[in-house]
């Protein structure tokens, strides 16, 4: 197992934003997170992360307690994030953005780095811009450096928080294919999503969140058939 | 197949010519009046002021208003060295790093708690409150100040030598010594930010200046290098106060502490030199000398224009003269850019 979180709960003054939650990830797995807008997905990230610290609860990692330990420590274990919002180093450049994350996420010399620099960029397209400000670049390739970011980090598990969100579908299916391609090397990853038919295409298992409760996880057939996830999630009535 | 490069043909030149602008700042006391080595003192000194403050606001989004608490402080601890312990004025100095280190230690611990504009306000009242302190020890002058003994400053460290080298009167001396000190401090202060923004952590620096929720998902220890880079600057910004004050061989509370000398004139040279570059301090105190020598008759006037130019400079060139200058010209005369050079490669800065 690479990760395990046993009733992990988080809560902002009266607003409980993580309730309960119970899950495991098996190594090499893709698991996708949906849920309605407010339901506590990206909050879960952060508790996976460590950007937030959970009030309750166990996260393990890797069979390793990690619940109170910092953001930057876990990154350092293997936990590679994008944002749901992009938040590139602005002013460096896309491949300075990659060697930070590399010199720091796995920690080394930045020369060490370079190949794995150049061959993550190759991989997410990113390459013929390597030296482009971060700041001018377009919605596409801020996502695409988004995920590079993450890679350089060297990630056991990747977590992807609405990386193919406001893409155009041809833009979408090239996200797709570069994230299908991350998982088939064995990377496990964690994918909250609303483009349905991205995620679907490529996770081996759903988790539904709603107010921040877990209502259900397994098959992506099996859960999009489920009742409850229809009128929660997709608002139909059934 | 692919490497990593900073250098450029610019930086390479500029290092040359920084060498030799060197060598020729220390020999410069030979053939030049007193006048003009009291000047270069109060550009190098602004200078060296205006790379520290660059480096906390402009690499580590620190903006601190404070500044003034390590540079009145650091001049209190020479004197106090001077006054109290019977140094002589040149290792005195250091113990004015060492205090400022001392003072940023707390001032951290409570200034790091606040955020943005808070900061800010939070720093600007530690250091009125350390202007408070040093103003109630009488030893040290109290509220209306004290100078230099005459003892002290008739015999500095180097003043003998200096006067025997090139034959000048004792004041002119130790102006000498302190140009000399103030052309070495800037040096290295320039030289120690430069390095740092070609290390790792200068990559860390920009991160965290940038965004510091990204930074910290990427593994950077943001604040350890806050820390590290607040203390730097404390401990640089100190030795600074102190030989400004070395110089002048008089202090009161009101000339240490002042915002208006040691922060917003250094803001100023920052801004419409370019915040967020090591030439832009560079090109911003040259521009506030010509203003201070041109408009330093006109009283209330003269701070008038000077915040009348950063506000036209910061609506129309917000990252000042030389990120002008930089973005028409593509020239970096300290590059600090990683470029990954191979196949494949396009575009670039």
């Amino acid at each position: 197992m690479i990760l395990r979180l046993e009733n992990v709960s988080k809560s902002f003054g009266a607003l409980k934003v993580a309730d309960s939650v119970t899950f495991t990830v098996p190594r090499g797995e893709a698991l996708g997170i949906i849920g309605p807008n407010g339901a506590g997905k990206s909050t879960l990230f952060n508790l996976i992360t460590g950007n937030l610290l959970a009030n309750e609860g166990r996260i393990e990692f890797l069979g390793r307690d990690v619940t109170r330990t910092p953001a930057m420590e876990r990154v350092r274990t293997g936990v590679g994030r994008s944002f749901q919002i992009p938040q590139p180093f602005e002013g460096l450049t896309v491949f300075e953005n990659l060697l930070t994350a590399a010199a720091f996420g796995r920690g080394g010399r930045e020369a060490e780095m370079v190949e794995d620099c150049a061959h993550i960029l190759e991989q997410t397209e990113l390459l013929g811009k390597a030296n482009v400000v971060a700041g001018s670049l377009s919605l596409l390739d801020r996502k695409r450096l988004e995920l590079a970011r993450a890679l350089a980090t060297g990630p056991e598990l990747l977590l992807l928080d609405e990386i193919a969100g406001g893409l155009t579908e041809g833009e979408c299916k090239a996200l797709v294919a570069t994230i299908r391609a991350i998982h088939a090397k064995g990377t496990t990853i964690i994918w909250i999503e609303h483009v349905l038919h991205a995620l679907t295409s490529v996770v081996e298992r759903l988790l539904v969140l709603d107010f921040g409760r877990v209502i259900g996880i397994g098959a992506p057939d099996e859960i999009m058939a489920s009742k409850e996830v229809r009128e929660i999630y997709l608002g139909l009535e059934v | 197949m692919y490497r990593l490069t900073t250098r450029t043909r610019a930086g390479t030149a500029t290092e040359i010519a920084v060498l030799v602008v060197i060598l020729a700042g220390l020999a410069l006391p030979a053939v030049t009046t007193r006048g003009v080595i009291q000047d270069l003192f109060f550009i190098l000194t602004m200078l060296t002021l205006a790379q520290i403050w660059n480096l906390l606001a402009g690499y580590g989004g620190l903006v601190s208003v404070g500044q003034q608490a390590f540079v009145g402080l650091g001049a209190y601890a020479l004197f106090a060295g001077v006054i109290l312990l019977d140094w002589d004025p040149v290792p005195a100095i250091l113990l004015a790093g060492l205090a400022a280190l001392v003072l940023a230690i707390p001032t951290a611990f409570f200034a790091f708690r606040l955020q943005g504009a808070y900061f800010a306000i939070g720093t600007w009242v530690i250091a009125e409150v350390t202007r408070l302190l040093v103003a109630q020890r009488k030893a040290l002058g109290g509220g209306t100040g004290i100078s230099l003994p005459r003892e002290a400053t008739s015999n500095i460290m180097g003043t003998d030598a200096i006067r025997a080298l090139f034959g000048v009167r004792e004041a002119a001396a130790r102006d000498i010594l302190a140009y000399w000190l103030a052309l070495v401090l800037a040096v290295a202060v320039t030289g120690g930010i430069y390095w740092l923004l070609r290390s790792r952590l200068g990559l860390a620096l920009a991160a965290v200046r940038d965004n510091v929720d990204a930074a910290q998902s990427v593994g950077v220890d943001v604040a350890r290098l806050k820390w590290a880079v607040f203390l730097i600057a404390a401990a640089a910004t100190g030795l600074t106060g102190a030989l400004i004050f070395l110089q002048t061989a008089r202090i009161s509370p009101d000339a240490a502490f002042a915002v208006t000398d040691w922060t917003a004139y250094v803001i100023f040279i920052v801004v419409i030199g370019g915040i967020g570059t090591i030439e832009g301090p560079i090109l911003g105190v040259l521009v506030f000398f010509a203003l201070r020598s041109a408009l330093a008759d006109y009283g209330s006037w003269y701070l008038m224009t000077l915040g009348l130019i950063a506000i036209v400079v910061m609506l129309f060139a917000p990252k000042g003269l030389w990120g002008l200058i930089s973005a028409r010209s593509g020239l970096h005369l300290f590059p600090v850019r990683r470029r990954l050079a191979g196949l494949k490669i396009e575009g670039g800065i």
